[in-house]
């Protein structure tokens, strides 16, 4: 006699245990510190901070623990964590022209005041595996110098002086918030932005490489990349003033893009935007270059129907947990589906091979 | 209004209010339940993982939701976009049925979860375990004991009452989505009541197949206007659609909510000369021997016999306990 | 007699430059008027604003409805607008891609109009579609293909039978002949006078190409510079033109 299946809150049990073991794997390899993932594997903390919406590379850290590795589950872990947090007011906006940059490179001017920084960068190591990480020990110290004490004003404020890029409206409308209103379409750019800085590295980057590649092409030049630190100060309410609260990393790319004017605009450079949590210059430039795609309506110029011009299809797909939890789910039953799909493909089946047995007696 | 005092038949209940009541809230605002009470509010370290406020979700988030709800119980199987927070579980596994059950659970709801029509499939387990930790609420197999019921692709085949709610998981809002995917353009087509393409898709499948080729997620028109998708249940389940229970969508990643009031007409879509079926496989249940439910086809053995069982878990037991 | 359509001023600019300004004329039940001029003149513009796919600045385009009599559909709701483009109005594309539903079944397309405004009733459904396939010489057993299967000319005879369908009183074309062979346009030219005639439709129709006019249109309109520089009879128009630019377009020295 057939009994139907039960028992799924144990297999599901002992699923968990099984995955915390596996998790651990062999106990005769020293696990892992948090502090170990934040300080050694900071790139990845960055990613996962950058596309979980919450700054704090600890949590991060521990996520990324949790998730055996795995970014986009740790940006889930981080997600559901951010979305219970009390909300106790705005920062100021943060002022990144003060940036105290670890790194800033301009592609348009071979030097500007405060200079070119190279930074921690792996843009002129060569791409070989060092063995030598492989065996323990600490390496070298590296050469240091005194930081530049002059300021570091951004690129585009000089082209802009001359006017020769565009001017970017200052508002003091509050921007709308992603995570507290439906995202409808057209969306604007605050939103985009927002979308953006949190969306998947990688979907980002592709449709960034095909604005390049001519589906969207739109010209552009690093103006500038900076990262660094820069101080978030919010206003207390009971003091009538700002405080700083503390200091985040920030990445911070404005593309200049060549633009010969439209029907309502003269001609000029633009820019596109973009700014992203910890270190993490990929994202950032992508994000400006899909950012600068996107905006062809506001500057009048033409839709090419380029995936990259497309708001509503890059915002849609830009954010991986959703994805990920689409994709993911047609793991789970669908039995109920699948009976009447299987019904109905029984029935014109048949109905199809009557259909020749008929036309095979006439 | 409240949305506990639609549930006909059910008293209001107390003691369920909205916890730190924003001072700035104006007058013009819906208010959902009892005034703030000091038990229920807030963190409640009298259930099982505490550190979270009843429901999981926070009490402005669940006043946010129970807005779109009642908005879209006043405008039937209009989808009502809502800011579907974060939830712990993944996209696509029923975060909107769980944050709709999360806006309506009070303390002395009997909650009860199905996928597929059974209560004890994995991700029916995960979700019911979910709520008794975060909310601490009676759950229960039993589909007529439940006050609300979430549900994954199916309808209960025991007819539901006035007083319950179900509430459907729901992965694509949209029914027009395939025929046209830009959601700017589909808005406008349910504003206008642009229905043609939908029918067009209907003819090309009865020009192509003879008949109309959609066997779940078939769509239906709510109170005479709006085209609706009644979430991948089969169209089996289809007719059951106008019940004496409150119906509520959650469909979490699409940030949409919309939902059928008690008595309301749905119909669902069709041809004069080729009428909608409910189909379901031509068998009774082998268990409970019932002739009128809807089944699942379970492969028993690799030679390739199989039987046909009840999919509704509960109906099926409950007929078997009153055969024996 | 009450003009079925009467245009008055109608204005559209784009930024500084002008689509097409100070366009008035009407257009009374059974009459083919044809708007003619070289690319950029703003007859596409224009007829673009007479179909309500372009708002206007200016102007009013009043149709005398069957329910209400005549009224400015510039002004009119954008449901209202919509519900006489798929009942009264019909709108033939250059493309047939733009048109057509290309993944549709020719059954599909013709039918999409019928369903539209309600029709529930699939046997009826496709035996209009058959019958219309018919007079658009497209024979009955096309109608479960998809357009991607025909020819040009035949697509741009499954865009006219699509539009048709509905029993349009007014129906707008914009080159309607355009990229197709010369043999193919001369049969198509037939159909549509054929057709215009027996349903007594009214229709404006922009081209470049004389020739579409001179077989079609009862009364002409040239444009230039989004202005209209001479309006008539047609033969009277094309065999002795008053303007200077009417005159180069028909000694055909212009390019177009």
């Amino acid at each position: 006699m057939y009994v139907a299946v039960k028992g799924g809150e144990r297999a599901i049990d002992a699923a968990h245990e099984w995955l915390a073991e596996e998790r651990r794997g062999d106990v005769s390899v020293p696990e892992l510190s948090v502090a170990q993932i934040r300080e050694q594997m900071a790139l990845a903390v960055n990613r996962v901070m950058a596309e979980g919406s919450l700054y704090d590379p600890d949590l991060a850290a521990l996520a990324i623990k949790q998730a055996r590795g795995d970014l986009i589950e740790a940006i889930f872990l981080i997600r559901a964590y951010r979305t219970t947090l009390p909300r106790f007011g705005s920062a100021e906006p943060v002022e990144t022209g003060e940036m105290a940059c670890d790194r800033r490179i301009s592609a348009t001017f071979k030097d500007a005041p405060g200079g070119q920084v190279l930074g921690p960068t792996f843009d002129y190591t060569h791409r070989l595996i060092d063995f030598a990480l492989a065996a323990e020990g600490e390496p070298p110290a590296a050469r240091e110098a005194l930081a530049e004490e002059a300021p570091m004003p951004r690129v585009t404020e000089m082209l802009s002086r001359d006017g020769l890029i565009q001017q970017e409206q200052a508002s003091d409308e509050v921007p709308p918030d992603l995570t507290r209103a439906p995202l409808e379409f057209p969306a604007g750019r605050p939103l985009r932005l927002q979308a953006l800085t949190r969306g998947d590295e990688g979907f980002v980057l592709s449709m960034a490489y095909s604005t390049q590649r001519g589906y969207g092409r739109n010209h552009p030049f690093v103006g500038e990349l900076r990262i660094g630190a820069v101080p978030v100060e919010m206003e207390i309410p009971e003091l009538g003033f700002s405080v700083e609260i503390g200091e985040v990393v920030l990445t911070e790319c404005e593309t200049v893009n060549q633009f010969t004017g439209s029907k309502t605009e003269p001609p000029q450079f633009t820019r596109g935007y973009g700014l992203v949590f910890g270190q993490t210059e990929r994202k950032a430039i992508s994000m400006a270059l899909v950012d600068r795609a996107l905006r062809w309506e506001e500057l009048g110029e033409d839709n090419l129907g380029a995936p990259a011009q497309d708001e509503e299809f890059v915002i849609a797909h830009s954010d991986n947990i959703q994805a990920t939890g689409f994709l993911e789910h047609i793991k789970l039953p669908h039995y109920v589906d699948f009976q009447a799909e299987l019904e109905l493909v029984r029935k014109l089946r048949a109905e199809a091979m009557a259909g020749q047995q008929q036309e095979a007696a006439e | 209004m409240s949305l506990a005092g639609l549930r006909q038949g059910k008293p209001e209940h107390a003691g369920h209010g909205e916890a730190g009541e924003q001072p700035h809230e104006v007058a013009a605002d819906i208010h959902f339940a009892a005034p703030f009470s000091k038990e229920n509010a807030g963190m409640d370290e009298s259930v099982p993982g505490g550190a979270y406020n009843f429901a999981y979700l926070d009490e402005e988030t669940k006043r946010m939701i129970r807005r779109a709800i009642l908005k879209g119980i006043a405008i039937p199987g209009y989808q009502v976009p809502f800011a579907s927070r974060e939830m712990p579980m993944p996209y696509g596994w029923g975060t909107g049925g769980v944050q709709v059950s999360a806006a309506c659970l009070t303390p002395d709801d009997s909650f009860k979860v199905i996928d597929q029509g059974a209560d004890d499939t994995t991700n029916a387990v995960s979700i019911r375990k979910f709520f008794e930790r975060t909310a601490g609420v009676e759950t229960t197999e039993r589909t007529a004991e439940a006050t609300v019921i979430q549900t994954r692709h199916r309808i209960p085949e025991t007819p539901l009452t006035e007083g319950q709610i179900l509430v459907y998981q729901v992965p694509i809002p949209e029914p027009l989505r395939f025929l046209e995917p830009r959601e700017t353009e589909t808005r406008r087509m349910h504003a206008l009541e642009d229905y043609g393409l939908m029918h067009v898709k209907l003819y090309e499948d009865i020009a192509r197949h003879g008949e109309i080729a959609t066997a779940y997620a078939y769509p239906v028109k709510v109170e005479g206007r709006y085209v609706m998708d009644p979430s991948p249940i089969p169209k089996f389940d289809n007719p059951k659609m106008e019940m004496a229970a409150i119906q509520l969508f959650g469909a979490g990643r699409e940030q949409r909510i919309y939902a059928i009031p008690p008595y309301t007409r749905v119909v669902s879509l069709d041809f004069e000369d080729h009428p909608f079926v409910a189909g379901k496989a031509p068998h009774d249940c082998a268990l409970c021997g019932a002739s009128d439910t809807y089944l699942d086809e379970i492969i028993t053995d690799d030679a390739g016999s199989r039987m046909y069982v009840c999919s509704d878990t509960d109906h099926c037991a409950t007929r078997q306990e009153a055969a024996a | 007699m009450t003009p079925l359509l009467s245009v008055q001023g109608i204005r559209k600019t784009y930024g500084f430059r002008i689509g097409c300004t100070d366009v008035g004329f009407d257009l009374y039940p059974g009459e083919v008027m044809g708007i003619v001029g070289e690319s950029g003149s703003g007859k596409s513009t224009l007829l673009s604003c007479l179909a309500g796919h372009l708002t206007p600045d200016q102007g009013s385009v009043v149709f005398d409805t069957r329910a209400e009599g005549p009224r400015d559909t510039v002004t009119m709701s954008e449901p209202e607008r919509r519900m006489l483009g798929r009942t009264d109005w019909a709108f033939v594309h250059q493309n047939p891609r733009d048109g057509l539903r290309m993944s549709v079944s020719a059954g599909g397309n013709v039918g999409e109009r019928l369903m539209a405004v309600g029709a529930r009733h699939y046997g009826q459904i496709r035996e209009t579609a058959t019958d219309w396939l018919g007079r658009v010489e497209i024979t009955e057993d096309r109608i479960d293909d998809r357009p991607r299967a025909f020819s040009g000319g035949m697509q741009q005879r499954l865009q006219i039978a699509r539009n048709l369908v509905s029993g349009p009183r007014l129906v707008f074309m914009d080159e309607p002949t355009g990229g197709l062979d010369v043999s193919v346009q001369a049969r198509l030219l037939d159909l549509l006078r054929g057709l215009v005639r027996e349903m007594g439709l009214s229709a404006l129709i922009v081209t470049h190409d004389l020739a579409v006019v001179r077989l079609l249109a009862h009364r002409l309109m040239v444009m230039k510079s989004g202005r209209v520089v001479e309006t008539g009879l047609t033969d009277q128009v094309l065999d002795d033109p008053q303007h200077p630019y009417t005159q180069l377009l028909v000694s055909s020295v212009l390019q177009v």
